[in-house]
C-alpha cells in the first residue's frame, strides 16, 4: 500500500500501539489520535482494544465521540472498539454487544476463528470478550467461533470481538486495508486535490 | 483447541490496560468513582498503603466478602494482592475470580526467599521491581505484568522515578551490548539469558510495564508516563486526597494526555489539597516496602 495511505489509531487507552506495530508492517503510515484535531487528513481509522467505559469517557472529554461519528473513513474495530462502535455506544455499526460475555479474566481464553472465506483458521485471542447480542440484516458474518459470530463488516466498517494485534497473524489487517484501499481508489478528483 | 491460562491471554490483559490508570479501592463507592473517572481497572484492598503504613502490624489479603462487594459494583476489571510468596492466599483469589493477582510488597511477605510460583496459576499476576534483575526474575517466575514499586503510601514520587530509571536505563545499556557481552550482564542481572537477550532486541520487557508508589497529581503521571511506563497505579493518592473524584478524573486524563502540557495545566487546576505526604527519605529502613521482595 502506498505510504500516502495515512491510518490513525486511537490513542486514548488500551493496546493502541500493537494495532500500529502491525500496520507499520504493512507499510502503513500510522498517526496516534488523541483529540479531533489528530483526525484530519487520515483515511481511515483503529479503535483498538482497551477499557471500553475508559475509552468512551475520555472520548466524550474533547468531543471526539461527535469527531469520531462525522469520520468518513474506514473504521477497525477490535474487542472494545466493537463495543464502542455498536447502536449503544457511537451507533455507527448496527449491532448490540454484550461486555465481558465469556466471563472475568479467567475465561479469557485463544481458539480458532472459522472464517468464512479462508479455509485456515485465524487464531483468536479473546480477552474479557464481548458477544455480539443482536446484527443488523445488512452486516456481513466474515468469522464465526463455536456459530456465533466474532469478525464481521459493517459497510466500512470492520468489527473482531477477539485480539488481531495480539498475533502475528495479519490477515485481519490486511482486510482492513483492502477495504481502506476501495475507498482510496474510489476518491473523485476533487477529493483528492482538495487533501 | 481452546486453551486457557496461556502466556498471551494473561499477558493480554495487561496490554488492554495500558495507558490507563489502575486505582486502589476499599470498597464498592470507591470502586464505582473510579469507574465513572475512567481507571482501566482497580485494586480491591481493605486499608490504602498509606493506612497500613500508619496503621503498622501484618497486612494480608483482603476479605473475599470486600473483593465480591467490589466486583459486584463495577464493570471493569478488579484485581487483588496477595503477600509474597503467599501461594494460598492467591490460590483464593483465583477462585474469587480477581481478574489480576498482584503479588505486593506492600502487604507483610509471607515468604523470604521464594516467591509464587505464577505460571501455575490461571489468573495472570503483577508484581513488583525496583531495577531490571528483579522485574526479570519476576517474569521468569510468570509475571504477566510488571510495575516499579515507588515506595507505596508515601505521595513522594522520588522511589518510583528512581526504580524506572533503573529498569529503562538498563534496558538501553543493553540494548548496546554485543551478543558476547550479554552472557556477563545476565550474570550481573541474576536473570535468565534468554530473557536478557529478548531486552536486549527488542529494547522493552516482554511485559506490560506499569509504574506504583508515590503517585498524587496530574504531573506525576505524565512525569511516569515519559519516563517510559505503559500507565499507572495510583494507591494513596486519590482517596486519601480533599476531593477524589476530581483528582481521579484529573489523573486519568493527564496518563492519557502526558504530553500535551496545556491540557496538563487545565486539569491540574483547583484540584484542592493532594494527599499530605512523607517524604521517602525520611522513612527508616525497617518501614521501606521497596526492600521487600528480591
Amino acid at each position: 500500500m502506498e505510504r500516502w495511505t495515512r491510518i490513525g489509531v486511537l490513542a486514548l487507552q488500551g493496546a493502541f500501539r500493537e494495532h500500529a506495530r502491525v500496520l507499520e508492517r504493512l507499510d502503513v503510515a500510522v498517526s496516534e489520535v488523541r483529540l479531533p484535531g489528530d483526525l484530519d487528513g487520515l483515511d481511515a481509522l483503529v479503535i483498538p482494544g482497551g477499557e471500553s467505559t475508559t475509552i468512551m469517557r475520555l472520548a466524550e472529554l474533547y468531543g471526539l465521540d461527535e469527531a469520531i461519528r462525522a469520520f468518513a473513513g474506514p473504521i477497525l474495530g477490535t474487542c472494545a472498539g466493537m463495543i464502542v462502535l455498536d447502536r449503544e455506544h457511537l451507533d455507527l455499526a448496527d449491532l448490540v454487544v454484550e461486555r465481558n460475555a465469556y466471563g472475568r479474566q479467567v475465561a479469557s481464553f485463544e481458539a480458532d476463528v472459522e472464517l468464512v472465506d479462508d479455509p485456515r483458521p485465524l487464531r483468536g485471542v479473546f480477552i474479557r470478550a464481548p458477544r455480539i447480542r443482536e446484527l443488523g440484516p445488512q452486516v456481513e458474518v466474515l468469522g464465526r467461533l463455536d456459530g456465533d459470530p466474532v469478525l464481521v463488516r459493517d459497510g466500512p466498517l470492520l468489527l473482531a470481538s477477539f485480539h488481531p494485534e495480539l498475533t502475528d497473524d495479519t490477515r485481519v489487517h490486511e482486510r482492513f486495508l483492502s477495504l481502506v484501499r476501495e475507498r482510496v481508489v474510489a476518491r473523485t478528483p476533487e477529493e483528492v486535490r482538495s487533501r | 483447541m481452546v486453551e486457557r491460562g496461556t502466556l498471551r491471554v494473561k499477558a493480554g490483559l495487561a496490554e488492554m490496560l495500558k495507558g490507563g490508570v489502575i486505582m486502589d479501592v476499599v470498597n464498592a463507592e470507591q470502586a464505582r468513582i473510579a469507574e465513572e473517572a475512567g481507571a482501566c481497572a482497580v485494586m480491591a484492598l481493605e486499608r490504602v498503603p498509606a493506612d497500613i503504613r500508619r496503621d503498622g502490624g501484618v497486612a494480608r489479603m483482603s476479605d473475599p466478602e470486600k473483593i465480591r462487594e467490589i466486583q459486584e459494583a463495577v464493570t471493569i476489571p478488579v484485581m487483588a494482592k496477595c503477600r509474597i510468596g503467599h501461594f494460598a492466599e492467591a490460590q483464593i483469589l483465583q477462585a474469587l475470580e480477581v481478574d489480576y493477582i498482584d503479588e505486593s510488597e506492600v502487604l507483610t511477605p509471607a515468604d523470604l526467599e521464594h516467591h509464587v510460583d505464577k505460571w501455575a496459576f490461571d489468573v495472570p499476576f503483577v508484581c513488583g521491581a525496583t531495577n531490571l534483575g528483579e522485574a526479570l526474575r519476576r517474569i521468569s517466575e510468570g509475571a504477566a505484568m510488571i510495575r516499579t514499586k515507588g515506595e507505596a503510601g508515601t505521595g513522594d514520587i522520588v522511589n518510583a522515578v528512581t526504580h524506572m530509571r533503573a529498569v529503562f536505563g538498563a534496558i538501553r545499556r543493553l540494548q548496546a551490548m554485543r551478543e558476547d557481552e550479554l552472557y556477563a550482564a545476565a550474570k550481573e542481572l541474576q536473570a535468565p539469558i534468554e530473557l536478557v537477550r529478548w531486552v536486549a532486541e527488542h529494547g522493552r520487557l516482554p511485559v506490560v510495564t506499569f509504574t506504583a508508589g508515590g503517585i498524587a497529581t496530574p504531573a506525576d503521571a505524565s512525569l511516569c508516563m515519559q519516563l517510559g511506563a505503559d500507565g499507572v497505579f495510583v494507591g494513596s493518592g486519590i482517596f486519601k486526597s480533599g476531593d477524589p473524584e476530581r483528582r481521579a478524573r484529573a489523573i486519568v486524563q493527564a496518563t492519557t494526555h502526558y504530553l500535551d502540557a496545556k491540557i496538563l495545566a487545565d486539569v491540574s487546576s483547583g484540584l484542592g489539597e493532594p494527599m499530605v505526604g512523607i517524604s521517602a527519605s525520611t522513612l527508616p529502613e525497617s518501614e521501606r516496602l521497596e526492600a521487600r521482595g528480591w
